[in-house]
């Protein structure tokens, strides 16, 4: 009996199950098949900070959750249409996030007395009607994977684990996807453990199977692939973007890369993927601790290395002393900051935007750089560059800020042509003739002399130099002009980046000025708003410092300004202060990203119902 | 980048290695001594001048970089170590120097010293050891001997200090040498050895600070008793001291004892013959252990030298090895190495 098919513009699904259950795995899969279909998609992992809390209890959930369309998106979704629930602890946790009526995959066999247990259930929820909103789907998911492996020579456990690609094929089934991407990753993946790979793979069929011939399922759904920009595309997330947008911009510019670095969560698979590219002569060095991360950087900065260090909240801190000394040596260095929930340790492996101010004032002394932030996981390739060539037409350290949604999140991204790409080219100083270290051109950058150039030998350090000649000076009239020039030069920065945009008109009666990883769900919020007639702009900024040359123009216009962040209000602090504009905030500090329907709420509630309907 | 062939390396002088800044140290400062062996050794240290680069932390010792003429760059404190990494790791070709006091490197910075001991990381450390915090004015530092009465220990400290060639040695550094400020032929001699070792070299040169930690290696420069308290390290030499070169020092299993060479029981053959090259570092640890031991002389000279490959030397041959088999990179390979999708 063929199946009735329906065609939805977009879907939000989240597995979730124990951390032993492969769902990151499950989720990743889907992922990519569903990148393959052709639909705009965007990610969001979730997982415990502990690696292994025991097994079926609340604080040892991990879930997946995935956004897919056929027009565009931005966001991995607010709330789950469907939920893939592989036990009682699972449920408790995802429920809450669940769309109303919304539909829930169970594995009935996790449903016994201790799992409830451990779930805190007093009494089962597939059975007390607590669920009677929901579209329940309950399917005995062990017993069916285990009913299909029986002639497996593999040990019960073994077989047990094949349950998330049973799930994964009946999802495939479900949503009208093709099964051999992930047929194809386990032939890869299990190469060498050729009895697992074919537990797992005919346990992927089984599911897919059974949602064709099952009678629960009366319909199936569609999600046509999605309208985007012509061209090739990869799925990619945050974390990798910043990795790749390195080594594009080594190639661009010729340098070598150079990454001094000490892993912490949620940065650490920046080191790791870069740690793969040895053939681009990428140097990984894993330091002892971010200090000597951040202090290996600046040497090789000083040798001619495009230099970057890479890290997450307390990392930050600690590097502190030295981001001030590549700063008063005027040297290229990039730190990209993916920001985490904080103070100290605080929710390590949770998103959040409290950095800036960190990133704008965490030194001692008057200590301007440059500071730029992503604004997706995509971006995040963009973001790497662009701090690149900040860092070396201006000879300054770059503080890049990505955060924890953006690193774990993915989305598709166009591969944009080599030549497309910005250009970087970078030269050194060579000739010894009038040269000086602290010469400076009309950006007022100095030059890049590095060791093994002859005639070019001199010492630069932390100690103030006087101008031009770059010898130790005490001057107080010195050290008072080499303070502005430094100034002087990050804010010369603001003549080469773009202004800002404005999405919308003049006649807007608000204004949503974001920065980072908020970017997506303020676009489908704003989206959603426009359409209900409210009348709101939108302008997002890419650079923090120096702020883009109109900003103030762009503020100027709007009488209302709201500044929605994933923190108590930094940017709005820097907004008020330097501008004297007074705005309206939006904060949320939970280790989550903005929904949509906060953001959407809040311009209602701003703009009070007065233009809308 | 491509550096000049030794080959039509230019016949350098001492003077070549001095900048035009004015030195700053106090009067007397054992730091002058150092500087003066460093410039004039460096023609011998088989480098051009422009590959040569000084890399220091925060201390007195530290503005050394400053007063030579190679690149040179001055840190923060504790971190020339890390400093000094990247620089050699980014460009092999470079010899990298480290000048670091001794608060400098076994205070704040001791965990980059181990590290880069661990390592092998092919950098020098000459490590300006004053037992005492100079730039500060006066604390008592690491090394500083238990009870020692400073500005911030006016009832003595209570810690215990370290010891550089111990430590040096547990973190598994190929090279270590201890010299003195007032014996500028041995340290001229400490350094060139240091320069030619392939791996982390550490050369420990005991330097008075006249103003704050005055006479700290007084017996040992002293005429009158240095013969008695400094034990010259010869490799393939029994180890012998003293005036008269009387004294000798013999194994007990473990346990080294002074012997009377005169006394009619002993002779130079009953004595502990050096070997720096000794793989096994058993030895060596016992000599580092000296100045922890009371009536124990004080070595100088060359304790250890093993050879080990080094850090940036395996790196950049992972990276070849990796080119060999995988070609090298390029921006497509870069960018398509995993599914792709065509939107039309
Ligand atoms: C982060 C930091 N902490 C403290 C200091 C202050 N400080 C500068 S030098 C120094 C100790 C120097 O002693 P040592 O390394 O033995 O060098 P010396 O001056 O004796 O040559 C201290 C504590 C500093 N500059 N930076
Ligand atoms: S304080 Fe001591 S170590 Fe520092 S320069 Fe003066 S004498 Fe030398």
């Amino acid at each position: 009996m063929a199946k009735a098919s329906k065609i939805v513009e977009d879907v939000t699904v989240r597995f979730a199950g124990d951390s032993g259950d492969g769902m990151q795995l499950t989720g990743t899969q889907f992922t990519e098949t569903t990148a393959i279909v052709g639909n705009d998609l965007s990610t969001l992992p979730d997982f415990p900070a502990e690696i292994r809390a025991p097994a079926g209890s609340l604080s040892g959930v991990s879930g997946f959750q995935l956004h897919f369309s056929s027009s565009e998106i931005q966001t991995p979704g607010d709330s789950p249409d469907v939920l893939v629930a592989m036990n009682p602890a699972a449920l408790k946790v995802n429920l809450p996030d669940l769309k109303p009526g919304g539909t829930i995959i169970v594995n009935t066999d996790s449903f016994d007395d201790k799992n409830l247990r451990l779930a805190k259930y007093n009494s089962n929820p597939l059975e007390d009607g607590s669920l009677s909103n929901y579209n329940v789907i309950p399917i005995p998911l062990t017993q069916m994977t285990m009913e299909t492996l029986k002639d497996m020579e593999l040990s019960v456990k073994d077989k047990e684990k094949c349950k998330n690609f049973f799930a994964l094929g009946l999802m495939y089934w479900m949503y009208n996807r093709p099964i051999d991407v992930t047929l194809k990753w386990l032939e890869t993946k299990f190469k060498n453990k050729p009895e697992i790979m074919e537990a797992n793979k005919k346990a992927l069929m089984a599911g897919y199977n059974f949602g064709e011939t099952t009678e629960i399922f009366t319909t199936r759904f569609e999600v046509k692939a999605a309208e985007l920009p012509k061209g090739k595309y990869r799925n990619i997330s945050g974390n990798e973007a910043t990795a790749l947008g390195f080594v594009t911009a080594s190639l661009k510019s010729g340098l070598k890369l150079f990454l001094g670095s000490y892993p912490i969560t949620p940065a650490s698979e920046i080191l790791h993927e870069l740690s793969k590219y040895k053939e681009f002569d990428v140097v990984t060095f894993q330091a002892e601790d971010e200090i000597a991360g951040i202090s290996s950087a600046i040497g090789a900065s000083f040798a001619g290395a495009l230099a970057i260090t890479t890290t997450s909240g307390p990392g930050f801190s600690l590097k502190s002393e030295a981001l001030g000394l590549a700063l008063i040596t005027e040297l290229p260095l990039i730190v990209v900051d993916v920001q985490r929930g904080g103070p100290s340790t605080g929710l390590p492996t949770k998103t959040e935007q409290a950095d800036l101010l960190q990133a704008f004032f965490g030194r001692h002394g008057e200590a301007p750089l440059a500071i730029i932030a992503a604004k997706s996981p995509a971006d995040c390739f963009y973001m790497a560059i662009e701090a690149s060539r900040i860092a070396t037409k201006y000879m300054t350290p770059v503080v890049l800020l990505t955060d924890g949604y953006l690193a774990m999140g993915s989305e598709p991204l166009r591969i944009p042509d080599f030549e497309e790409l910005p250009d970087i080219s970078v030269k050194f100083r060579t000739d010894p003739e009038g040269f000086y270290p602290y010469l400076r051109d009309e950006k007022l950058s100095r030059p890049w002399a590095i060791p093994g150039t002859p005639g070019l030998e001199h010492r630069i350090g932390g100690l103030e130099k006087q101008n031009i000649y770059g010898s130790i000076s005490y001057d107080p009239d010195n050290h008072e002009e080499m303070v502005k020039i430094r100034k002087q030069k990050i804010d010369n920065i603001a003549n080469d980046i773009p202004e800002l945009k404005v999405d919308g008109s003049d006649t807007d009666e608000l204004l949503i000025l974001s920065w980072g990883s908020t970017y997506g769900a303020i676009k489908e919020a704003l989206r959603n708003a426009r359409k209900q007639g409210y009348k709101v702009a939108h302008a997002h900024l890419t650079y923090l410092n120096p702020f883009p040359r109109n900003i103030k123009d762009v503020l100027d216009k709007y009488e209302k300004v709201l500044i929605p962040e994933l923190n108590t209000g930094q940017l709005a602090l820097l907004i008020k202060g330097r501008f004297l504009k007074d705005v309206i905030q939006l904060n949320k500090v939970k280790g989550r990203p903005f929904k949509v329907a906060e953001i959407e709420n809040k311009i209602y509630e701003v703009l009070g119902g007065t233009n809308g309907n | 980048m491509e550096t000049k062939n030794l080959e039509t390396k230019p016949k350098y002088t001492a003077k070549d290695f001095s900048s035009d800044v004015d030195v700053k140290w106090c009067p007397g400062c054992g730091d002058y001594s150092i500087l003066a062996q460093v410039q004039r050794t460096s023609p011998d240290f088989g480098e051009l001048k422009e590959n040569i680069v000084w890399v220091s932390g925060i201390g007195c010792s530290s503005r050394f970089p400053y007063y030579m003429n190679t690149y040179g760059f001055h840190g923060i404190h504790g971190r020339a170590a890390a400093i000094a990494t990247g620089v050699k790791l980014a460009n092999p070709k470079l010899q990298v120097w480290v000048a670091t006091g001794d608060g400098d490197s076994l205070s704040i910075g001791g965990n980059h010293f181990i590290h880069a001991c661990r390592k092998n990381m092919d950098i020098k450390i000459v490590l300006f050891n004053n037992k005492i915090y100079g730039l500060t004015k006066g604390q008592y530092s690491p090394t500083s001997e238990k009870g020692k009465i400073t500005k911030s220990s006016p009832y003595g400290t209570v810690d215990f200090p370290f010891n550089a060639s111990k430590l040096a040695d547990a973190a598994g550094a190929t090279f270590f040498a201890r010299t003195i400020d007032r014996e500028p032929k041995h340290m001229q001699e400490m350094l060139k050895r240091a320069a030619a070792h392939k791996g982390l070299a550490v050369v420990e040169v005991y330097q008075n600070c006249p103003i704050f930690n005055d006479g700290a290696y007084a017996p040992l420069t002293d005429k009158t008793s240095k013969e008695d308290y400094v034990l010259y390290l010869e490799h393939g030499k029994p180890l012998v001291f003293g005036k008269n070169k009387d004294k000798g020092i013999k194994l007990d299993g473990l346990q080294p004892v002074v012997i009377d060479l005169n006394d009619g029981k002993h002779s130079v053959d009953d004595c502990w013959v050096h070997d720096e090259f000794d793989t096994d570092p058993t030895r060596g640890f016992i000599l580092a252990r000296f100045i922890d031991m009371d009536h124990m002389p004080t070595p100088i000279g060359v304790f250890r030298q093993v050879h080990k490959p080094t850090y940036d030397e395996e790196y950049w041959n992972q990276v070849e090895y990796v080119k060999s088999k995988k070609g090298a990179g390029d921006y497509n390979k870069l960018m398509y190495s995993v599914n792709t999708w065509d939107v039309e």
